[in-house]
Formats: C-alpha cells, sequence, structure tokens
C-alpha cells in the first residue's frame, strides 16, 4: 500500500482530500492529513466580524465535517519534514512515511517582524482582522467606539486575499454611515504600494472609489515601527500617520514548519513550479494554497482552482506520466464596497482584471469590475458555496480552473 | 516608447523604466537620477551594481531583501534614495520595476 499524507485541513488541504479520496482508493492507497486544530474557519468571514454582519457561528466549524470517512485525520502538531527521507515527523516522535506529499500549510500573520506592532496598544487601538481573535476584538473595539482617526493599512506584500484590506476601508465607510457618525471618522488607507491594487486597471477603478467614499489613500508608505505611545505609525522615509485605530495587515508568512525543514524562502513559503505545482526541490511533493511560492494571489479562489488542476497532476505522477503545465494563476474575487454592492474581479498570471461580465459573455449576471447589487449577493451566496460545494471538491458549474478570455473587455 | 537620454535613443515603457538593459550605461543612470533630483555617489553606485546582479541571476527584488542583503540596511536605503526607494533605484539601474506584488 502507498501512502499520500496531506500536511494542513485548511481550504487548501480539504479540498485535496475531497478530490483525492474517490481516486486513489484503498487498498492500494492510504490517505492522511494533518492538522493540529480543531476548527475549519470561513477565512473570507473575518472581514464581516467586525461589522457584526456575521456571528462567529456563521465563520467556525470542525475539521471533521468535511474530511471524508477514508481519509485518516491525525491532529497532532507536525515537528519536520524530512523531504530526503520522504518522512514527516510529528510532536511526540510519531513518524508517517509518504509516497506523495501535499503541502497546504498556508500563511499567517507575523505582526512580530515590525517593531512596535504586538506592543502595548496591541488588540486597544492596534487590531488585525486576519485572525478569528483579532477581528472579534475589532468587533467589541468598533461596537462603541465614538470616531477619530481610522487608518487601514498593509504592512508588505504578499498578504492573503489583497483586496481585503480595501474591502475593509469601504465596509467602514458604509457602518460608520449606518451609524449616523460617518463625519466623526476620518478613514485612511495606507499601502506600501504605488495605488490602491496592484494590477492598472483595478487600481483605476477602486482609487474612483475611495475618492467617491472620501476615504484618503497614502501610498509607497514601508512602515518602519509603530509608536504606541504617540499613537502613530512611521516608515522609513520619516513620514508618520496619527491614528485612532490602526487596523493592520501585519507582514504574512508562511507556516514555521518551513524553516524547521528547510524548505521555505525568507518568508517561509515552498518554492514551487507555478503551472504544475510541483514543489521545485522535490519531485514528489507538490504544494497548493498560500504556502507555495507562485506568483498568484493567497486567496480561496486560487486554491479551488489549483486542487483541480492538481488533482489531474497527481494521477499523472502515480502513472509515471509527465505533468501538465496547465495552472494559470486563475484567481476570482468578489470585492465589498459596502451600501450592499461588491465588484467582482477575475484574473490570471497574465491577464490583468478588466470590465466585462460573469460567467457568460454580455450576459453576466455578474459585473466585472463594476460596483452592483447581483455581485454582492454573489459574495453573500458565496458562503454557503463555499461550505458545500467548495471544500468538498466539487467543481463550480460554468467557472474553469483556467481563466476565460471570454466577455471581458482587454483593449 | 522611445525617449533621448543623455544623448542616446532610449526605449522605455510608460512609466520611464528602460525596457532593454543592453541601451543602459553609467551616463543613462546619472541622467535617470538627476531627473529623481539624486545626485549619485558611489555608495548609491554599490546598491545600483547590486541591484543589477540580483536581476541577472533572476532574484525577486524587495525591499525586505534588500534589508536583509547586508550591503546596505532599509533606513539607508531609503536615504539614499528617497520616497520609494526600491522603484527609483531599479529605474536607474536600467532594470524592470519589481513585480513584488499580486
Amino acid at each position: 500500500m502507498k501512502n499520500l499524507v496531506i500536511l494542513g485541513a485548511g481550504t487548501a488541504g480539504t479540498m485535496m482530500a475531497n478530490h483525492l479520496h474517490s481516486e486513489l482508493k484503498q487498498p492500494d492507497w492510504h490517505i492522511t492529513i494533518v492538522d493540529e486544530k480543531e476548527e475549519h474557519h470561513y477565512q473570507p468571514g473575518y472581514l464581516f466580524l467586525p461589522f457584526d454582519i456575521y456571528t462567529p457561528e456563521d465563520i467556525v466549524k470542525t475539521i471533521e465535517e468535511f474530511i471524508p470517512k477514508d481519509v485518516e485525520l491525525i491532529k497532532q502538531k507536525i515537528n519536520r519534514i524530512i523531504p530526503a527521507e520522504n518522512k514527516i515527523e510529528l510532536n511526540g516522535g510519531k513518524e508517517l512515511n509518504y509516497d506523495i506529499l501535499i503541502v497546504a500549510t498556508g500563511a499567517k500573520i507575523a505582526p512580530e517582524e515590525t517593531e512596535g506592532m504586538r506592543g502595548g496598544e496591541w488588540q486597544k487601538s492596534v487590531f488585525d482582522f486576519y485572525t478569528f481573535e483579532g477581528s472579534l476584538a475589532l468587533r467589541n473595539k468598533l461596537r462603541d467606539w465614538q470616531g477619530g482617526k481610522l487608518v487601514v493599512h498593509i504592512t508588505e506584500m504578499p498578504i492573503k486575499c489583497p483586496v481585503a484590506p480595501l474591502e475593509f476601508a469601504f465596509l467602514a465607510d458604509s457602518f460608520f454611515k449606518h451609524k449616523h457618525m460617518r463625519e466623526k471618522v476620518e478613514i485612511t488607507y495606507v499601502t506600501p504600494l504605488s495605488g490602491a491594487f496592484t494590477k492598472p486597471k483595478a487600481t483605476e477603478a477602486l482609487e474612483h472609489l475611495l475618492h467617491e467614499k472620501g476615504i484618503h489613500i497614502e501610498s509607497d508608505f514601508a512602515i518602519e515601527h509603530v509608536d504606541n505611545e504617540n499613537k502613530k505609525i512611521v516608515d522609513y522615509g520619516g513620514k508618520e500617520i496619527p491614528f485612532d485605530i490602526l487596523v493592520t495587515v501585519p507582514t504574512n508568512k508562511g507556516d514555521e514548519l518551513m524553516e524547521r525543514s528547510g524548505m521555505g524562502d525568507d518568508l517561509n513559503y515552498v518554492p514551487t513550479h507555478k503551472a504544475t505545482l510541483q514543489s521545485k526541490e522535490y519531485g514528489n511533493v507538490f504544494v497548493l494554497g498560500d504556502a507555495s511560492n507562485i506568483p498568484a494571489s493567497k486567496a480561496g479562489s486560487v486554491a479551488h482552482f489549483e486542487a483541480e488542476i492538481l488533482t489531474e497532476n497527481i494521477l499523472r505522477y502515480v502513472k509515471g506520466e509527465p505533468l501538465k503545465e496547465e495552472f494559470d494563476g486563475h484567481a476570482n474575487c468578489f470585492i465589498e464596497t459596502g451600501g450592499g454592492k461588491a465588484l467582482l474581479i477575475d484574473f490570471n498570471y497574465t491577464h490583468e482584471p478588466v470590465e466585462g461580465t460573469f460567467p457568460f459573455a454580455g450576459i453576466g449576471p455578474l459585473r466585472l469590475l463594476k460596483e452592483s447589487r447581483m455581485n454582492h449577493m454573489g459574495k453573500l451566496a458565496f458562503r454557503w458555496i463555499y461550505w458545500n460545494v467548495l471544500l468538498k471538491g466539487t467543481h463550480i458549474p460554468f467557472v474553469s480552473a483556467t481563466m476565460s478570455e471570454s466577455g471581458k473587455h482587454y483593449n | 516608447m522611445e525617449k533621448t537620454i543623455a544623448g542616446k535613443t532610449i526605449t522605455v515603457n510608460e512609466e520611464g523604466y528602460l525596457t532593454d538593459f543592453s541601451q543602459w550605461d553609467e551616463k543613462v543612470g546619472e541622467e535617470i537620477a538627476k531627473e529623481a533630483s539624486i545626485s549619485l555617489t558611489p555608495r548609491h553606485w554599490e546598491v545600483l551594481k547590486y541591484l543589477q546582479n540580483e536581476q541577472k541571476n533572476q532574484v525577486a527584488l524587495s525591499i525586505r531583501r534588500i534589508g536583509k542583503s547586508g550591503l546596505v540596511d532599509i533606513k539607508e536605503f531609503y536615504a539614499l534614495f528617497p520616497n520609494a526607494p526600491l522603484k527609483t533605484a531599479t529605474k536607474i539601474a536600467g532594470i524592470p520595476k519589481p513585480a513584488s506584488c499580486i
């Protein structure tokens, strides 16, 4: 019997378990998935929690619920991977041998990378919304905040879901309008990029929206430290931005397991072939989702598209066939813009987000790069799709793993 | 798009970055630096040569990596190339603007 081991039972790992258990069956194959956590979180929900749009119950379920019965789930911390021996060492000394390894250990925030970020004001006036705890602490703060300077900030790229901080700024605008206190809140969006987003056409559209909502943008800001005493952020060039509440996206890093195993780059991401998702160093190791260093967005939609392609590639690898260089960096993201509207963007390694219709050319019903209520309904429906379709590895009708150019207005 | 820099016809993109490194020389670099109100010292040149070398070795450039290069810390990098140092320095060095962001 051969062993396939999946590290991480988040979005990417869970999808792979669901894809593969019906392809690589017992008694020929034994599939194991390892994660130390008890809960599976719907991470896009962290964005809505601070504004009391979702409750904690909406976004937390158990890991077990989504792992197929014929896949062995081990809830234990992983000590290290020993790729030269095809072996995993778990905490407590247990070892797992593998024929094929799938790394899906994700990315997480590392506020300790920035001086003063995790200082005395952490979760008092300095918050993150990339963790459940951070998001909940922020909710409690915003519930009775009387107003002042709200600074929404990105530390450095790459980050998970690069549009989330923008959505946070838009939803904050909407939230305070609703509470009839918008005029008491000054919102500033601070980014290390030269503009609101990483791609030109989307940047244009998003900066227009920021302007329309009275959100000030500070670009090219590379933070050096958080001054807890005087409540301001300071960049390497000496620029200072004062805050009453700082909502920051700290540096994102891959799991420390990669450092312990000597498999990661300087941010603990695993060097991965961007079209096949095979590790650059080890032929029987595959990496998907946020754990890899490929130049695609770190987002659930990307992991979903990757999972479809990786499943085929693993089956090819098992049969000794060459891998297909198929993954194109496809990402599909809703961007909440507040007031019950949202934008949708669909893009890949080579094609930036543009206007158009999705998924049916000329029909929609979703509009690309334009605000609409239908897009917002799409975003809300997505939570149901995530729990009931996406995690189970079911193909989403009409949305292909590689990006379609039809219905998009390229010049 | 073509532009005359230091008496030479140079091909640049819409943001002013050279598209063909073989057209670059130190005079071109000095001229681009002048546009950014920077006069280049030997220290600037050390950093610029380092960036060109990293680019040649296909290393993805980022502020973080330069801070860990051992050549220059981030504070000094900002002092040498104020405001947006990586963008300014790569433009002067004649190499593409880093796509550190997705």
